[in-house]
């Protein structure tokens, strides 16, 4: 019974929000107290780790709006910038922020867009179960494990105490906005990373490069550690106030720093012209923190969703511009 | 000299060349069974991960992140557009071709361009495909990531194949009947339509449906041309967008939970079983038409 009455006053919620809007927006051609007079199409594509919180979403949405057709795509943050700042989608998936040069591409193509965040990811360091020795490193070490033309080939390089074996390395892909993050956060922007790891686009490759090879060092979303706890080690890390490893709370309040990230969506202000797209953004801010959640990443702060869906609310009764695409 | 030649050669070294042939017998015989054995180890290891997650509604649901209750309903039906819609392009436009290259081209220089162009496309990798689609059908004729686009995209792939082996069948047709219409006065098109295509068509069919399975299991240039990794819809137009049965294990084999690697492989043997229909239906008109076909 809680369950419906929290389902019931979330929805009603989000349909009070959309009304809400309908009253002032021009588009207001539904007053309907019903997501499901709703119709039309919303295109998403963008990062594949938050495509399944927006999947989640649509999931959700489509029970109720079930003649909004919801696509999402999962081409990479920054393939999916090209077409969103290029006017093919309406809401775009990252888990980094923009990049300068995207947000150009966007202001050259005269799309503007808001930016929400919704949900944490931990960027988690792993290395194989059998492996008990490397517990916690420091950012600095880990800089130098990743730098390019690093000097770090083995354990023994990062620390004296740890065995000469040769670390094996494995990465995300440099397409994914997870390999720019940890670029931009571990090595400092512009920089290079080193070339001799296994790139995999897709996680579980990782997961099992690592589970399998003693020597294994990785890196990769939280989610994929938790479900495999039983064959990967979690590296705690150290950014000068001791080790903190990746938990949900440590993630969530930020003491896992400088690795916990935030996930965003970007909608386009044209889009949310559309009635469908409103609905959908207002439905999305309501139950991102716990959709996040079941697909396993973890939810923002409530204060960051209220932000969320008072820039929303902002937005759409014509107080604010949307972020500048300068 | 002569006593080499008039050595009889079932004795020279006699012993050496049967131990070598009984050798290559165990080598030959081992590398028949690295095909075997991987392919079986393959199926043995998707049935056993995926039998679990095959039930009813895995066929008639959406998908969802709650892995008991996902299914890959749009993903089937996205299948079943594409796969149609490719067939409705490629076969009337291969099989014109076909007719056109063995009944009418005259066999010189352009016919003979044509076939290695033909050949050599045969063997241009998919993705490729999918890049000539996104530039010539998503973009330049601005249909958009749509099923259309996807499916045009997938006939140009089996094209070639569509028409190599319709010509093939059409060759088999022995051509005293040709020449008995000839003789009977009928044009060059009479002779194909009425006499040739009708004997010939089992074959082609058969053709048209082994590489229509082919696009089937294609994902390559269906990622480029915009096949959506999760829809909440079913295609209702030629314009919808849509998604496919590669696609959709493709997106569950990356999920973190251990639950959708299952029901991965129990979409590999949902799609498995959908080719093993296809072939079925192409053996099943090739024999009827060889139990038919008297002259």
């Amino acid at each position: 019974m809680s369950s419906f009455v929290r389902k019931f006053g979330r929805r009603s919620a989000a349909i009070a929000l959309v009304t809400a809007l309908a009253v002032t927006s021009t588009a207001s051609v539904f007053a309907q107290d019903d997501l499901s007079s709703l119709t039309g199409e919303i295109i998403s594509d963008g990062s594949s780790t938050v495509g399944p919180i927006t999947q989640a979403v649509a999931e959700e949405f489509a029970a109720e709006a079930s003649d909004v057709q919801v696509s999402v795509d999962i081409s990479g943050t920054g393939g999916g910038f090209k077409r969103f700042c290029a006017g093919e989608t309406d809401v775009q998936n990252a888990s980094r922020a923009i990049k300068e040069e995207e947000a150009k591409a966007c202001a050259d193509a005269g799309v503007k867009y808001l930016e929400f965040e919704v949900a944490y990811d931990g960027l988690t360091l792993v290395v194989n179960e059998n492996n008990e020795t490397v517990t916690c490193l420091d950012m600095a070490s880990l800089t130098k494990l990743w730098q390019k033309e690093s000097p770090a080939m083995t354990w023994a390089d990062l620390n004296a105490e740890w065995p000469a074996e040769p670390i094996a390395l494995y990465g995300p892909g440099t397409d994914s906005g997870t390999f720019d993050y940890f670029v931009e956060t571990v090595l400092g922007k512009e920089s290079e990373i080193r070339e001799d790891f296994t790139p995999s686009e897709d996680d579980n490759v990782l997961v099992e490069g690592v589970a399998n090879d003693e020597n294994a060092f990785g890196y990769f979303g939280y989610a994929y550690y938790v479900e495999n706890e039983d064959s990967l080690n979690a590296v705690a890390v150290d950014n000068g106030e001791g080790c903190v490893a990746p938990s949900e709370e440590t993630i969530q309040d930020g003491t896992y720093a400088p690795l916990s990230r935030p996930l965003y969506i970007y909608v386009s202000e044209e889009s949310l012209a559309r009635p469908e797209v409103q609905a959908f953004v207002a439905f999305y801010l309501d139950m991102a923190g716990e959709l996040a959640t079941d697909v396993g990443f973890v939810a923002s702060p409530d204060d960051v969703y209220a932000a969320d869906v008072t820039e929303l609310e902002t937005f759409l009764t014509g107080g604010a511009e949307a972020t500048p695409a300068s | 000299m002569s006593d080499l030649a008039s050595a009889p050669l079932s004795t020279t070294g006699l012993r050496r060349r049967q131990r070598w042939s009984a050798a290559m017998a165990i080598i030959l015989l081992l590398a028949t069974l690295v095909g075997v054995v991987a392919l079986i180890a393959l199926l043995v290891s998707i049935i056993s991960q995926g039998a679990p997650w095959l039930s009813w509604h895995l066929l008639t649901n959406m998908p969802s992140r709650k892995a008991e209750k996902a299914g890959l309903y749009p993903a089937l039906i996205g299948s079943m557009w594409v796969i149609t819609l490719t067939a409705l392009v490629a076969f009337p436009i291969g099989v014109l071709t076909a007719v056109y290259l063995e009944e009418f081209a005259r066999k010189g220089r352009l016919s003979k361009v044509i076939e290695v162009n033909i050949a050599n496309l045969a063997g241009v990798p998919s993705v490729v495909y999918g890049l000539l689609g996104l530039g010539v059908f998503v973009t330049w004729l601005d249909l958009g990531r749509s099923v259309i686009a996807g499916a045009l995209t997938m006939a140009l792939l089996v094209l070639p194949v569509v028409i190599i082996s319709s010509r093939e069948a059409i060759r088999a047709v022995p051509s005293s009947l040709r020449q008995a219409a000839f003789g009977l006065g009928a044009t060059r098109w009479q002779v194909a339509w009425d006499h040739v295509l009708p004997t010939a068509l089992p074959g082609i069919l058969t053709g048209v449906i082994l590489s229509i399975s082919r696009a089937l299991g294609e994902t390559a240039p269906l990622i480029v041309v915009g096949a959506a990794a999760y829809v909440t819809f079913l295609p209702d137009s030629l314009l919808s967008k849509y998604t496919v049965l590669p696609m959709q294990i493709y997106e569950w084999s990356r999920r973190p939970k251990d639950d959708f690697q299952g029901l991965a492989a129990a979409g590999i043997i949902v799609l498995l079983l959908l080719l093993l229909l296809l072939n079925a239906v192409a053996i099943w008109l090739r024999s009827r038409a060889s139990r038919r076909v008297r002259w």
